[in-house]
């Protein structure tokens, strides 16, 4: 409600409408560029496969300075160290796992972006799993226990329709009988 | 009675998490392990901001608990901490080795010269590969490493009085 509100508000009529339209939109994807940047080096490769092997390297591997960007993304001076080093080691002869290998040596697990399953990461890695399984069971739990329930509720049902059925019996019997009720 | 306690299950959880979170926001995000801590000073052969023809290698770590400290000119925190280095330097005699981490020798020379030189002497690490080989992602960071030449202590960030006191110097005496 509150969105549409000033939208109708602002509801373009006519040439002025759509001028002012257009304009929000050109300006809109002027700025579009700007979140689309990206690192690009001047590296050269010897081959594409090794472009490809870098490009995937870069893009496992996190930034240790800004934590939420992997070093491809990253704009940091770390980063860009880093990716000097990956496309060192490639033409070095290294394999993805020994510069892998070469990054946790000196940053740490910290520095991919998928960590390994260990002891200390038991937790992450299995821990939605359990809450998952946990929040399973208590939706069984909570099923059978309705269903109980619901089973419980008919056969109080039959009985008390019984009961019921009888006193409804005995009631006509007595108001036929005496006339005493007032209805 | 049972039913009763189950309603107390959000109450509950309310201050499982809420203790969670609460000790959540003093951990600080950046603050990550170093992965060298009980390992040897990665091997290096550099010269000094002051002596180009200099060869230091590691060996110059051991024997003594010492702290290395990675600066920059173009670090300003660097600037802020430096008053301090100083300050360890003349009061306690702890050797400090100074890692001047992708920066340039005038600058940096004109840099003690201004503001005094706590270090024994400062390695001159032009290319950043020491720096990487210890894992450096942000100066300043201050390494303790034993008599043995292995690091045991990694501190990132400035280093003030009340850090020095708390968090440092305890780690210095626990090897010394």
């Amino acid at each position: 409600m509150a969105i549409a509100f000033p939208l109708q508000m602002s509801k373009p009529s006519g040439l002025t409408g759509r001028f002012w339209t257009r304009s929000f939109l050109l300006l809109m994807f002027s700025l579009l560029p700007s979140l689309a940047q990206a690192n690009i080096d001047a590296f050269e490769f010897s081959n594409e496969e090794l472009r490809n092997r870098y490009q995937h390297l870069a893009f496992i591997l996190r930034c240790p300075k800004c934590q939420n960007q992997n070093i491809i993304d990253s704009n940091a001076p770390i980063a860009s160290d880093l990716r000097i080093q990956v496309h060192r080691l490639l033409h070095e002869g290294f394999d993805d796992e020994q510069i892998i290998d070469f990054m946790v040596a000196r940053y740490g697990d910290f520095v991919l972006y998928e960590p390994p399953v260990n002891r200390l990461t038991y937790l992450l890695w299995y821990g939605p799993v359990i809450l998952v399984m946990i929040g399973l069971l208590v939706v069984v739990i909570m099923i059978r226990n309705r269903k109980q329930q619901a089973n419980a509720d008919e056969a109080m049902d039959s009985q008390s329709r019984e009961r019921l059925n009888q006193v409804l019996k005995q009631k006509t019997v007595n108001s036929s009988g005496k006339k005493k009720s007032r209805r | 009675m049972n039913k009763r306690l189950i309603l107390f299950i959000p109450l509950v959880l309310f201050f499982v998490l809420g203790f969670f979170f609460w000790q959540g926001l003093k951990l600080d995000p950046r603050e990550m392990p170093s992965a060298l801590i009980g390992k040897a000073f990665p091997s290096f052969t550099l010269n000094t901001v002051k002596d180009e023809s200099a060869q230091i290698t590691e060996q110059v770590l051991q024997g003594k608990v010492s702290l290395v400290n990675v600066w920059a000119t173009w670090c300003v925190s660097c600037r802020q901490e430096h008053p301090e280095l100083v300050r360890i330097a003349r009061e306690t005699g702890i050797p400090i080795f100074g890692l001047n981490y992708k920066d340039e020798r005038g600058a940096a020379l004109k840099w003690l010269d201004e503001y005094m030189d706590p270090y024994q002497f400062s390695l001159y690490d032009v290319d950043g590969r020491l720096g990487l080989d210890l894992g450096v992602y942000g100066a300043p960071e201050t390494y303790i490493v034993d008599k043995q030449g292995i690091i045991r202590y990694r501190f990132v960030g400035v280093i003030d009085r009340q850090i020095w006191q708390q968090e440092l110097l305890p780690e210095v005496k626990k090897w010394q």
